[in-house]
């Protein structure tokens, strides 16, 4: 489903990826974690081709996203994707949110789309807060909102990045529960999050990215059983000795 | 001692005078602000699209503009334009163009500080949804820009509507003009440019006022 393989990107002269290749076959989960600066969000996002790679190529379903022939937006309205910060258009209503990328971009009729946003609304259980605005509900809330709109597209795979690390610590349950069932539907996602409870729960293989580079690409036993690398080790007993 | 005499504003008058010339200052008003925030949108987007083609030619305009006084912008237009066109165009015409022209550099700066306020990860999300770059400015990142720089826009507006009276300078009859004709034609100036005075600050005044309001409104949505 997403191959990325020997991925290389670069700021001005430092270099932010380091040669990085894993694949993410259908149906499959995968965490990307690492500390922070360690280029797994820039990795993420390189996946849609939000953020350009000089290096490489990543393929969506057998689509190069680095040629620059590839319908991008096109590529992209396949691919779900969940912020850290929501990013809900503020000056729409939850309905609107949910039902402006289909109309303006799948061509639905606004009767479907808005039909599909409340099957989908009801779904991340937030029916009745469809007529607000994304300023009135709890950062909880709009993520499961983001999470909704993201679906709404009928994506053939997720993106997350670290999508609950921007939440108060009461809210960032009841986003994991809708990624859980999302996982366990067979949706085929990515997921660069710290939540190690909701790795060894639903992911199948875990990534742990230092400095730019991958370290660790392994199942989530061997991960948390006996991670390879000094780095990972280390990683790993400091979230988890709490 | 100095002995005022308004008895000649009779309705006649100010229906004779003021009228036609209050109508075009507010046409000019408008059509430079719709005007010119169109444009200026197009000159803004124009110097943030990281492009060297696209962001040269606007700066240079904007910054053209906003380095010449209005009042000589307004001369050199109604001068330069029929040499160009090969007929004269009219002071009105003349004006409205001008006007538009001119506001646009100074809505652009508006609209580049506003476009600039609506966060990446917006333009981001718009993205990641598959919209195009249109789409995207158009339906996420514009409206936004245009909502938090309501105020702002509106403030120059008032200042537009101040400015309009330079357009004495190629002879257009706007608001100020017929009061300098009624003037004349009364031999009462002092009066005329009076009541003209007054007549620009309650509106310029009142107008503030209006903006100063929809701030607080907004800035309780936030």
């Amino acid at each position: 489903m997403i191959e990325i393989k020997n991925i290389s990107k670069w700021y001005g002269a430092f270099q932010v990826l380091t040669d990085c290749t894993t694949q993410v076959e259908k149906g499959e989960v995968i965490v990307v974690c690492g500390p922070s600066g360690s280029g797994k969000s820039t990795l993420i996002k390189c996946v849609n081709g939000l953020e350009v790679f000089q290096q490489g190529d990543i393929f969506v379903n057998g689509t190069s996203v680095g040629d620059p022939k590839t319908n991008l937006p096109k590529l992209r309205s396949h691919v779900g994707m969940v912020f850290q910060h929501f990013e809900l258009f503020p000056h729409m209503t939850i309905t609107e949110n949910l039902s402006i990328a289909q109309v303006k971009v799948l061509g639905r009729s606004k009767d479907e789309a808005n039909e599909r946003g409340m099957k989908l609304l009801d779904r991340v259980g937030l029916k009745q807060q469809a007529h607000k605005h994304p300023g009135q509900l709890s950062g909880g809330q709009q993520q499961r909102v983001a999470i909704a709109r993201a679906l709404s597209m009928d994506p053939i795979c997720m993106l997350f990045d670290e999508p609950t690390s921007a939440l108060d610590p009461e809210m960032v349950n009841e986003v994991l529960d809708v990624m859980v069932q999302l996982a366990q539907e067979g949706m085929t996602m990515m997921v660069v999050t710290h939540e190690m409870g909701f790795a060894r729960k639903v992911s199948n293989r875990v990534i742990f990215m230092d400095q730019g580079s991958i370290v660790e690409d392994a199942t989530k036993e061997d991960f948390f059983g006996k991670p390879r690398s000094e780095r990972a080790q280390q990683f790993l007993s400091k979230i988890l000795s709490h | 001692m100095l002995a005022l005499d308004f008895a000649f504003f009779t309705p006649d008058v100010i229906s004779g005078y003021i009228v036609k010339g209050f109508i075009f200052s507010l046409q000019l008003t408008i059509v430079a602000m719709l005007g010119g925030i169109v444009l200026g949108t197009l000159l803004a987007l124009m110097r943030l699209s990281g492009k060297t083609w696209l962001v040269m030619p606007a700066a240079a305009y904007v910054n053209t503009m906003r380095s010449v006084p209005l009042v000589m912008v307004i001369l050199w237009f109604f001068l330069l334009i029929p040499l160009v066109i090969g007929r004269p165009l009219g002071a009105e015409t003349s004006a409205l163009i001008t006007f538009t022209l001119f506001e646009a550099a100074y809505y652009s700066e508006i609209m580049r500080a506003g476009i600039q306020s609506v966060s990446r990860g917006q333009v981001a999300a718009g993205y990641a949804l598959g919209m195009s770059y249109r789409q995207t400015m158009g339906l996420v990142v514009l409206p936004q820009a245009f909502r938090n720089m309501l105020p702002v826009l509106l403030t120059q507006t008032i200042i537009l509507f101040q400015d309009t009276s330079l357009v004495y300078a190629i002879g257009a009859y706007d608001l100020l003009k017929g009061f300098e004709i009624a003037g004349k034609n009364f031999n009462r100036p002092v009066e005329t440019y009076l009541v003209a005075a007054v007549l620009y600050f309650i509106i310029s005044f009142s107008l503030s006022m209006l903006v100063r309001k929809l701030q607080q409104r907004i800035a309780i949505v936030r």
